[in-house]
């Protein structure tokens, strides 16, 4: 595709750490699914007893008094796949996630690794852990007594793995969590978290209020020392930008609907932004955009779907950044 | 229960002392320990002011050193097991005030306080029933704290003992009596066989307490504290209005205090706990806090009945703490 070559030349220079980092992972995940595929022909039986969605949700509907904060949503998630649950304040993010970890009664059908999170919650949380923001962890507690108490109850727990993750941190052994800043807290929180076997990672805003050296820090060792093809991670963030690149789906939430599913792989050839000049400025809007801005005289156009032979006889197109596709889909939201 | 469920059982326990030993051991400890102190420090300046000015300074630890000390001088054992006796009850006593308060506020926060802080979030990411959780609380409460303080009792009447040993042989008296006396040594047991019969007995404030801090947002001390004296106020002023009401020493000594006070320990010798303390001025009580009284104890209907409401409550202490959704 000759196009898009010229596509990546136009987008280098506005975000040129988005175009570097995401080649190298992608080829990552392509050997990853071949991988998968090679093992589940190998070892039919681990298959069989793993379903194939990890989660499954059809109408999920919750009331808090009179407000709806879920209206029907329904959503899938594969196995082996980085999903960003996106939406503004208020749009019942967090509710989806607590329905999905058995903290909240709902409305309408919900299966997490095929257990029902109302009436299966100590089995389910065997195979799923959670980070629900910052600072989550008791204050009283200290490193070793958080790292027994897990070992104590988590059967699928390392220890060895655990203390090989904080030997790279400052963190001492008789150190307590109110002792620590923000960032020790979920250093010590990831290393917990990273050394459970687990199916299903959910992630509630795991970054907030942390400094640039530690949410970076966060995601890379996700991604290097965890993921893999037999986990899932699923993640709500308003760091839109900071976790683009390692997404491999994306949803946005928007009063209590879900509004946009979609793969990033397929994001690139559903959607697309155009730079018009004034003259086809009229051209474009017949096109029925999603969103119009304008930058430096000239308007950019935002479309879902239109046939991209169509967009390049208006101007240069390239792949929106999912913070433009949030921003216009959520116009009007806290209107 | 299986084996795994007994081995997070016993870890979640754990857990309920790391968070609470502050409370459950070293508030204890420092109790016990003013006591020693203070004794130790009476003695020096007993002395002192003896040597200096032939003054008669008398040291009591419950019951007056000086009385020890002719007792054991005069080898009345009788006389001198009933000051041993008044040893124990001191250290006993000071640590059930001190249990009480500690369990009290225990109880009140268990359920409560990681809410407020999120943490419920951390322990509710892990693999454990919210039945085992509450009734790791539960077990902390009656079973642990309590288990701590007859420790406590025990090494805080030894430590004097060994005191007033060293005090005697200063005074050139033999205090070998004091250790032969078996009385002390039968006390243990039943201080340990009364914790069971505490924790029966205790249920009803045990549930109550667990109830307001599983069930409410916020302000579980008041909600505890306020909705029996509302209930108290309106039962009052239907009987007031000649309307059929409920009695109201048995509104007040049979379900407030019941529901607020029965984690006092032994508080079952007289099921009316407001006389508790009155009663237990008296230096002989400690005889009153023997097996047929324990047994006696367990025939009572208010005991049962106290248990079954209990249970009701700790049963809806974990729904709350299973289903209670902070938005």
């Amino acid at each position: 595709m000759p196009k898009r070559q010229t596509w990546h030349g136009f987008v280098a220079t506005v975000c040129e750490q988005t175009a570097a980092g995401r080649p190298v992972l992608r080829i990552e995940w392509a050997q990853e699914e071949i991988l998968m595929s090679a093992t589940s022909a190998l070892d039919e039986t681990s298959v069989a007893a793993a379903p194939a969605t990890v989660i499954h949700a059809a109408n999920l509907t919750k009331r808090y008094g009179k407000t709806l904060a879920l209206d029907h949503a329904s959503f899938e998630v594969q196995p082996g796949r980085i999903v960003g649950l996106i939406g503004p304040n208020g749009a019942g993010k967090t509710t989806a996630l607590k329905a999905i970890l058995g903290l909240t009664d709902f409305e309408g059908e919900l299966s997490v690794l095929g257990l029902d999170p109302r009436r299966q919650r100590p089995a389910l949380m065997q195979q799923v852990c959670f980070i629900a923001d910052v600072a989550t962890l008791p204050r009283w507690i200290t490193v070793k007594e958080a790292v027994d108490f897990v070992a104590g109850v988590h059967p699928r727990f390392d220890r060895t793995k655990c203390e090989r993750f904080l030997s790279r941190t400052k963190l001492q052994p008789e150190q307590k969590v109110r002792q620590m800043s923000k960032g020790m807290i979920v250093q010590l929180h990831l290393a917990i978290v990273m050394a459970i076997d687990a199916r299903l990672l959910v992630l509630d805003e795991p970054t907030l209020g942390l400094d640039i050296l530690y949410r970076k820090q966060f995601y890379q060792s996700l991604l290097e020392d965890y993921f893999d093809e037999n986990k899932t991670i699923l993640v709500t963030t308003h760091q839109v930008e900071e976790i683009e690149r390692i997404l491999t789906d994306l949803m946005f939430i928007r009063d209590g609907k879900i509004v946009l599913s979609t793969e990033m792989d397929a994001l690139g050839e559903r959607f697309a932004e155009v730079m018009v000049n004034a003259e086809r400025v009229e051209a474009a809007r017949a096109l029925k955009p999603l969103d119009e801005r304008q930058v430096f005289g000239k308007s950019i156009f935002l479309f879902d779907g239109v046939p991209r032979a169509q967009l390049e006889d208006l101007g240069e197109v390239r792949r929106p950044s999912v913070a433009d596709l949030f921003v216009a889909t959520m116009k009007g939201t806290y209107a | 229960m299986n084996a795994n469920a007994l081995s997070n059982f016993g870890w979640l326990v754990r857990r309920e002392y790391w968070e609470s030993r502050r409370g459950f051991l070293w508030a204890q400890f420092w109790a016990a320990a003013a006591i020693l102190i203070i004794t130790v420090l009476g003695i020096i300046a007993g002395e002192v002011l003896k040597a200096r000015m032939g003054a008669q300074v008398d040291v009591h630890m419950g019951v007056s050193l000086t009385d020890i000390l002719r007792n054991a001088t005069a080898h009345d054992t009788g006389q001198l097991a009933k000051a041993l006796d008044a040893t124990m009850l001191l250290f006993g006593f000071i640590a059930a005030v001190v249990l009480f308060f500690v369990v009290f506020f225990y109880l009140l926060g268990a359920l409560y306080d990681d809410r407020k802080d999120r943490s419920v979030l951390f322990w509710k990411s892990l693999p454990l029933s919210d039945t085992g959780t509450v009734l790791s609380k539960v077990a902390a409460a009656i079973v642990i704290a309590p288990l701590i303080a007859v420790g406590i009792t025990l090494a805080g009447y030894l430590a004097a003992q060994v005191i007033v040993s060293l005090w005697l042989v200063i005074h050139a008296v033999n205090p070998l009596p004091l250790w032969t006396q078996g009385e002390p040594y039968t006390v243990w047991l039943r201080l340990v066989a009364m914790v069971p019969i505490n924790a029966l007995w205790g249920l009803p404030t045990v549930g109550w307490l667990l109830f307001w801090s599983a069930a409410v947002r916020s302000k579980p001390f008041l909600w505890a504290i306020i909705v029996p004296i509302i209930a108290g106020v309106l039962n009052f002023w239907i009987g007031l209005l000649g309307l059929p009401h409920i009695r109201h020493d048995f509104f007040w000594g049979d379900i407030v205090g019941r529901l607020l006070l029965s984690i006092i320990p032994a508080s079952w010798i007289d099921p009316n706990a407001h006389n508790y303390a009155m009663r237990f001025r008296d230096s002989h009580e400690l005889a009153a806090i023997d097996f047929p009284a324990m047994g006696h104890a367990l025939m009572l209907p208010q005991m049962w009945i106290g248990v079954i409401v209990g249970i009701a409550l700790i049963a809806a202490a974990i729904w709350f703490r299973r289903w209670r959704d902070e938005a």
